[in-house]
């Protein structure tokens, strides 16, 4: 069991069964009154926000969270199937908990999975992935519309913009953080 | 940006400010000792130990027993501690300007705010507008003045009264009340439930208040002062009562501070207030955290 003492941001707790992240805190006391602590918390499973008081005394349970490395199978409908390589148990995951990570995720690449129990909640990926660029319009010499980028299908279906001297077969790496284009994989 | 070097340096010049604001109206710098055998017992403060005795939460006692023995107007400013008070605007050890006056009552206090804040930014910074947390606050004569009841009928949507009965009083004041308090002057929130006042007088025609006020500038809770209570039988059961509440909440009852009870019988009718000054320096210094106007942090000794 947690206290208020070990309430700060960061701190990922259980909540009426779901987990929640506390995105901001703050320790607050009026004149003689009593001690109050005013959190903001993200529920971790579908990112509502919410707002709670506790009060000196009250404690709550930590979030049994775990990251586990595993391997994207396959997509079905609105459902994503994970296998972890060393039990081969599978997991599987709804679009939605997917959130941008759908855009960069190939089959039998490896990735962290967030566990919540036995449910699957989010996926945590490397900073840059690489991908091929599989429809781009070639650069047309001469253009002087001045667009200095143009759109570009890469292999999991995901849009982005390129620079222009981008051409289809090309390797990019991508930054998953902002989903843009951050240079060409050379070779 | 404030940094926090130039934040010490305002610092200090704030603290000479208000030793000549005091002086000049004729207080008594005192020194009181900060080790001392009882506190007044409170339910949510709490004292840290030191050896048989507590460093004090408040120089209270012992000036109010100054008052008793003749010194009428008199002005400290020390160090105090309380435990598990850790935030944005608390450390548990912090600087405080208490003040008394013995044959005057809370809205003595009052206008001593209005002329105090007045005077440490004129004599400060220049000017008696400065800008906190995005919004310009003018301290000129006369502070804008709410009662309790009225700022519980106005912003929350439940009445004082029953906010005390059900034990919400201080949520609602820290989630609906503070935040929704005018920012372009500083707030002076009056009568509070006689239950919230240990230390205060009753309102003489509606004893269900007591005399205490709360200063606030900036959204921040400044100061409270009050008229003093110098009733030794109803002292005496109010600091009972705070134990009692203590041990119901499971912790231990603190002593009771006899030589003061003996010798408050004897206290004139007096006001007295104590205020965070590392939260003024904050407010015109625009620190947003006590971290930036204190030299050190607890965490970082």
């Amino acid at each position: 069991m947690l206290s208020v003492a070990d309430l700060k941001k960061g701190l990922k707790l259980t909540l009426d069964g779901d987990p929640y992240i506390v995105i901001a805190f703050d320790f607050v006391k009026p004149g003689k009154g009593q001690a109050l602590y005013r959190t903001k918390m993200r529920n971790m499973i579908n990112g509502t926000i919410l707002d709670r008081t506790y009060r000196s005394g009250e404690s709550f349970e930590p979030a049994s969270l775990e990251d586990r490395q595993m391997e994207y199978l396959y997509k079905e409908g609105t459902h994503y199937t994970f296998m972890d390589q060393q039990t081969y148990e599978q997991v599987v995951m709804e679009e939605d908990a997917m959130g941008d990570a759908k855009n960069y995720l190939l089959e039998n690449c490896k990735v962290d999975v967030l566990l919540y129990g036995e449910k699957a909640i989010g996926v945590t990926l490397p900073n840059f992935v690489n991908l091929r660029v599989i429809q781009t319009d070639p650069w047309a010499k001469g253009d002087t519309s001045g667009n200095d980028s143009k759109p570009a299908t890469v292999e999991t279906g995901y849009v982005l913009r390129v620079p222009p001297f981008i051409e289809e077969g090309e390797l990019i790496t991508i930054d998953t953080r902002n989903g843009e284009y951050s240079t060409r994989v050379k070779g | 940006m404030s940094s926090r070097s130039s934040n010490l340096k305002l610092r200090a010049i704030i603290i000479q400010s208000i030793r000549s604001f005091f002086v000049s109206r004729g207080f008594l710098e005192v020194e009181t000792p900060l080790r001392i055998p009882a506190n007044a017992p409170e339910e949510h403060i709490y004292p840290f130990r030191s050896g048989e005795m507590y460093l004090n939460t408040s120089p209270e006692l012992c000036m109010k027993r100054l008052l008793s023995r003749g010194h009428g107007r008199i002005f400290q400013v020390c160090h105090c501690w309380r435990s598990d008070e850790r935030g944005r605007r608390h450390i548990p050890e912090f600087t405080m300007l208490e003040w008394y006056r013995a044959d005057s009552d809370y809205e003595d206090l009052m206008q001593d705010c209005e002329h105090l804040l007045q005077h440490v930014a004129e004599s400060c910074i220049s000017t008696n507008s400065i800008c906190y947390d995005g919004i310009t606050i003018v301290m000129d004569e006369s502070f804008i003045r709410l009662t309790v009841r009225d700022a519980f009928a106005e912003y929350s949507d439940r009445s004082m009264d029953d906010a005390v009965r059900d034990g919400s009083f201080d949520e609602i004041l820290v989630t609906k009340i503070e935040p929704s308090l005018i920012r372009e002057k500083p707030v002076l929130l009056v009568d509070y439930p006689i239950e919230m006042a240990a230390l205060a007088r009753p309102k003489p025609g509606d004893r269900s208040v007591a005399e205490r006020f709360e200063l606030y500038a900036g959204g921040m809770e400044l100061a409270n002062g009050f008229s003093e209570l110098n009733d030794p039988i109803e002292q005496r059961f109010r600091f009972l009562e705070a134990n009692r509440k203590r041990i119901s909440n499971g912790l231990p009852p603190l002593p009771i501070p006899e030589p003061f009870l003996k010798e408050l019988a004897s206290m004139p009718p007096s006001a007295g207030i104590a205020l965070g000054v590392d939260r003024l320096v904050m407010l015109f210094t625009g620190a947003t955290r006590i971290d930036d106007v204190i030299a050190f942090t607890p965490e970082e000794l």
